[in-house]
């Protein structure tokens, strides 16, 4: 959110006018009903003594959320807080705790952010509480005779909390995307279905507080933050083990790399341009995340290629063509043990298989090959064809697009050169940096197996 | 991750030792005296007994595998720990304190864990004894403890909560010591590590899990008073998001190491080094370590410094004949080392191991800074194997030790070679 649009501060501003239009006039029966302690058992001290240890626990719970993907919304525990709210305080009380969102003690946050979490949290609370009431649920310490009939309306309660949360949010990711431009579709991210199962996991949490409320008042907070803060933990611990998974991976494949001059960067380039497609064909998020990874492996087995085979000028000896042929299914073999990959297998294995079936190493034709290759060959193809060789400068990107064109139906698939295409047009290319003559010592690819222009030159024997 | 090698399944049911055997004797017998104690006295309050039965099935059927190869299954342990420490459980017509005896607790847990592992039996999975034996053990141990004073007026009385939260949290506690010793003993006899070396590795792994087990298992006694046996509807959807942000977590930990040992594979695909040999030499070096009593994280990168140890070979025009580094000069070794060392810090999160790769050539003395244990673990079992290879015969072996110690005056850490030698002479013993 580094820049907000109109349209979404319009939206901002009808989220946040609809909690006041809500709220405030129920504002002053909630006061009166808790001063008159009608809404309470106990006296009209306690109901604020509630709502402020209850605001607290929704900041600690909110204030360092875990990010998960790309995505902004954050697991974080705070309907827990909410719902203990709505049944401790009634709707009203449930409202003021999510408002105080606003409050949320993190650097970075932009003022249309914060308003906007206020208010989100403060409606969907408010519903949650309208809904847990209209189904008879009694505002209050739970007591015993309650149980087990008070279950019904707290769960939709609890369903309605997650539900206007996570459409409200929803409803602002249409408007805003990562970087200020409008999106034109978000893909169900892989994390949602385990943010919402989380969110209606850790509502469920709120009645559990509510219930040890009446048996030992504010401490209950105290109690339940002990796994809160664990589970917390553990998501930190993965979303950092995630992270260091990742750069671990680009790293080795450096590694790979160094060993050729002019392919330096190549394998997070097409990496990065596997996913641009897959993007655009509106692939699953889990699928666009593997395929990112096998576009970064997709030539690890050139390793098991002999250097003077990739240094070689002049024409290749059909063994030494075989030797080049061989390199996916090297790949194949290093990487097979990486248990999740799975798909990226495949992806690896036959990103030099054509759509009119000439390709290596199996000779597949058009659907036969998987789509994960099929992807990977078009970005394979437009990065080295955009990239410095030695026997050759970079092509134009204009160019090398209409050299996609000309090998489409052919090489590749039709319709992935035209999302790469599209995809091009909405996101640009990052180029290579144009790299300075290789010292003398250094390797240099005299012939580039990946680039469609410049096909190998094997001796023809009859 | 997905599928366990059946030669791992094998070694794990061989290796019932005196004292694995001993804690499945200790376990069986609780359960004997349990279940023929509850059947001669008869359930008390069987409706409760179902309840947390089912909690503790429904527990072990999600079982969890954390770092290094545990297992863990804390919906049960939760479950179980809740029932030995309950107090009232409320009911329409007026509280009726329970007066559950220890041994039935011990019954219907053992009941729930052998039902939850069923359906892992079925699907060809191992059924864990040891983990259930171990984890029945300390709700045991918890029981006999708590249960003689769960009727008692002090803890029952709602004005005096926090004493009864106190005893509850001093006897989780302690059921999750007994717990994490057992765990160490059995690692310590597994893998040849010290008592107090897998006690606090022990430790430092099961306490973020432990106190939410036993923080769980509090609030369960505790909501269970105002809820009734409602509560253990209610809070298993807290308790399944706490298990799935570990399972999580657990799960690319082990992704990353399956990636790690994959992509160390590279130098032997590209022909720099022998078919197998990091990882050989991974193994060893690891199991050095804890010969010399390393702790668990240490142990980490050390594994992913020993894998990786000849990623910087990668940089070289051609590979060294037989990929042996032994045999190339020493400057030469040294910048291999460094180009490795320089791959892995770009990683930016795995300084150490990068640390430890730059250093792995530096003789063991007279090298100013002093290489890490670490590095001279690697450069020995580097060296080893670079002599022995993948061969086990014995004099062989024995040549490579001598030749090794010949050059502890300067070359290797005579430490390092003694743990080398008894780790080797116990792979040749097991291996006849």
């Amino acid at each position: 959110m580094s820049s907000v649009s109109r349209a979404a501060w319009l939206y901002i501003a009808a989220v946040a006018v609809a909690v006041a239009a809500v709220v405030s006039p129920r504002l002053p029966g909630a006061m009166h009903a808790a001063m008159a302690g009608t809404a309470h058992p106990a006296p009209a001290i306690s109901w604020w003594v509630t709502l402020g240890v209850l605001m607290a626990l929704f900041l600690v719970c909110d204030s360092t959320p875990t990010q998960l993907g790309a995505r902004q919304s954050a697991w974080s525990p705070s309907s827990s807080a909410t719902l203990a709210a709505v049944v401790l305080l009634g709707p009203v009380g449930a409202a003021m705790v999510g408002a105080v969102s606003v409050l949320r003690p993190r650097r970075k946050l932009l003022l249309a952010e914060r308003v906007f979490n206020g208010a989100m949290y403060a409606l969907s609370g408010y519903l949650a509480g309208w809904a847990f009431v209209a189904l008879h649920g009694a505002v209050g310490l739970p007591r015993i005779a309650e149980f087990p009939a008070i279950l019904w309306p707290f769960t939709v309660a609890a369903v309605v909390h997650v539900l206007a949360n996570q459409g409200l949010l929803w409803g602002m990711l249409q408007l805003i995307g990562g970087d200020g431009r409008p999106r034109r579709r978000i893909g169900l991210e892989s994390s949602l279905p385990l943010l919402l199962v989380s969110d209606l996991g850790y509502a469920a949490l709120g009645l559990v507080i509510a219930a040890l409320w009446s048996l030992m008042g504010p401490s209950a907070a105290a109690l339940v933050l002990v796994p809160l803060f664990v589970a917390r933990w553990a998501m930190g611990q993965f979303a950092e083990q995630q992270r260091a998974y990742a750069a671990t991976m680009a790293a080795l494949c450096q590694a790979v790399e160094t060993k050729d001059f002019y392919t330096r960067g190549h394998s997070d380039r097409v990496s990065r341009g596997s996913g641009m497609i897959a993007r655009q064909i509106g692939m699953r998020a889990d699928r666009a995340e593997a395929i990112r990874f096998a576009g970064m492996l997709h030539d690890v087995g050139k390793l098991g290629v002999p250097t003077k085979v990739l240094q070689k000028t002049g024409v290749l000896t059909e063994e030494e063509y075989a030797a080049i042929q061989l390199h996916p299914m090297r790949g194949l073999e290093i990487v097979r043990e990486i248990g999740f990959l799975n798909e990226a297998l495949t992806g690896i294995m036959h990103h030099h298989e054509r759509i009119d079936g000439r390709g290596y190493p199996m000779g597949f034709a058009g659907d036969e090959i998987p789509e994960f290759a099929r992807i990977i060959a078009v970005a394979d193809a437009f990065d080295s064809m955009t990239s410095t060789r030695s026997y050759r400068q970079a092509r134009r990107i204009d160019d090398a697009v209409d050299e996609l064109r000309k090998g489409s139906g052919t090489q590749f698939d039709p319709a992935l050169v035209d999302a790469f295409v599209a995809a091009l047009r909405r996101d640009g290319w990052q180029l290579p940096v144009s790299p300075p003559e290789p010292l003398d010592r250094e390797m240099v690819t005299a012939q580039d197996h990946d680039d469609p222009t410049a096909p190998l030159r094997v001796v023809e024997t009859f | 991750m997905t599928t366990r090698q059946p030669a791992e399944r094998w070694a794990s049911w061989q290796a019932l030792d005196s004292g694995r055997l001993l804690l499945l004797a200790a376990a069986g017998m609780l359960v004997v005296a349990g279940l023929a104690q509850t059947a001669a006295v008869k359930v008390q309050q069987p409706v409760t007994a179902v309840a947390f039965g089912c909690l503790i099935a429904f527990g072990e059927l999600l079982r969890l595998s954390l770092p290094g190869n545990r297992e863990a299954a804390p919906i049960a342990t939760t479950g179980a720990l809740a029932y030995a420490l309950l107090l009232h459980v409320a009911k329409q017509d007026g509280n009726v304190p329970p007066h559950v005896p220890a041994l039935q607790v011990i019954a219907v847990t053992a009941v729930g864990m052998t039902l939850g592992a069923l359906p892992h039996i079925a699907a060809g999975r191992s059924a864990g004894l040891t983990g259930m034996a171990s984890r029945l053990v300390a709700v045991g141990f918890v029981a006999f403890i708590f249960r003689p004073f769960a009727t008692s007026e002090v803890l029952n009385a709602h004005r005096n909560w926090w004493i009864a939260l106190s005893a509850m949290a001093v006897t989780a506690a302690l059921g999750w010591l007994v717990e994490a010793v057992i765990g160490a003993l059995i690692r310590a006899d597994d893998l040849g590590a010290r008592f107090s070396v897998a006690l606090w590795d022990e430790m430092r792994v099961l306490l973020p899990l432990g106190a939410a087990v036993g923080a769980s298992a509090v609030i369960t006694v505790f909501a269970a008073e105002v809820m009734g046996l409602s509560e253990l509807a209610v809070f298993i959807g807290p308790l399944l998001v706490t298990q799935v942000a570990f399972r999580r977590y657990a799960g690319i930990r082990a992704t990353y190491l399956q990636t790690v040992r994959a992509l160390a594979r590279v130098t032997e695909v590209g022909g720099y080094v022998e078919s197998g040999h990091s990882r050989r030499v991974s193994r060893l070096a690891v199991a050095v370590g804890q010969e010399l009593g390393m702790p668990e994280h240490d142990l980490l990168d050390l594994e992913y410094a020993a894998l990786m140890h000849d990623i910087g070979q990668l940089a070289l025009p051609d590979p060294i004949p037989g990929g042996a580094t032994v045999l190339v000069s020493a400057a030469d070794q040294r910048r291999i080392a460094e180009l490795g060392s320089d791959v892995i810090r770009q990683a930016g999160v795995l300084d150490k191991v990068a640390e430890l790769v730059r250093c792995q050539n530096w003789p063991a003395r007279g090298h100013d800074p002093e290489p890490p244990v670490g590095s001279r673990i690697i450069r020995a079992a580097n060296a080893f194997d670079d002599l022995v290879g993948g061969s086990t015969d014995r004099d062989r072996s024995a040549a490579a030790l001598e030749r090794l110690r010949l050059d502890t005056a300067a070359e290797y850490d005579a430490g390092v070679v003694e743990a080398l030698s008894e780790v080797a002479g116990r792979r040749l013993a097991s291996r006849l």
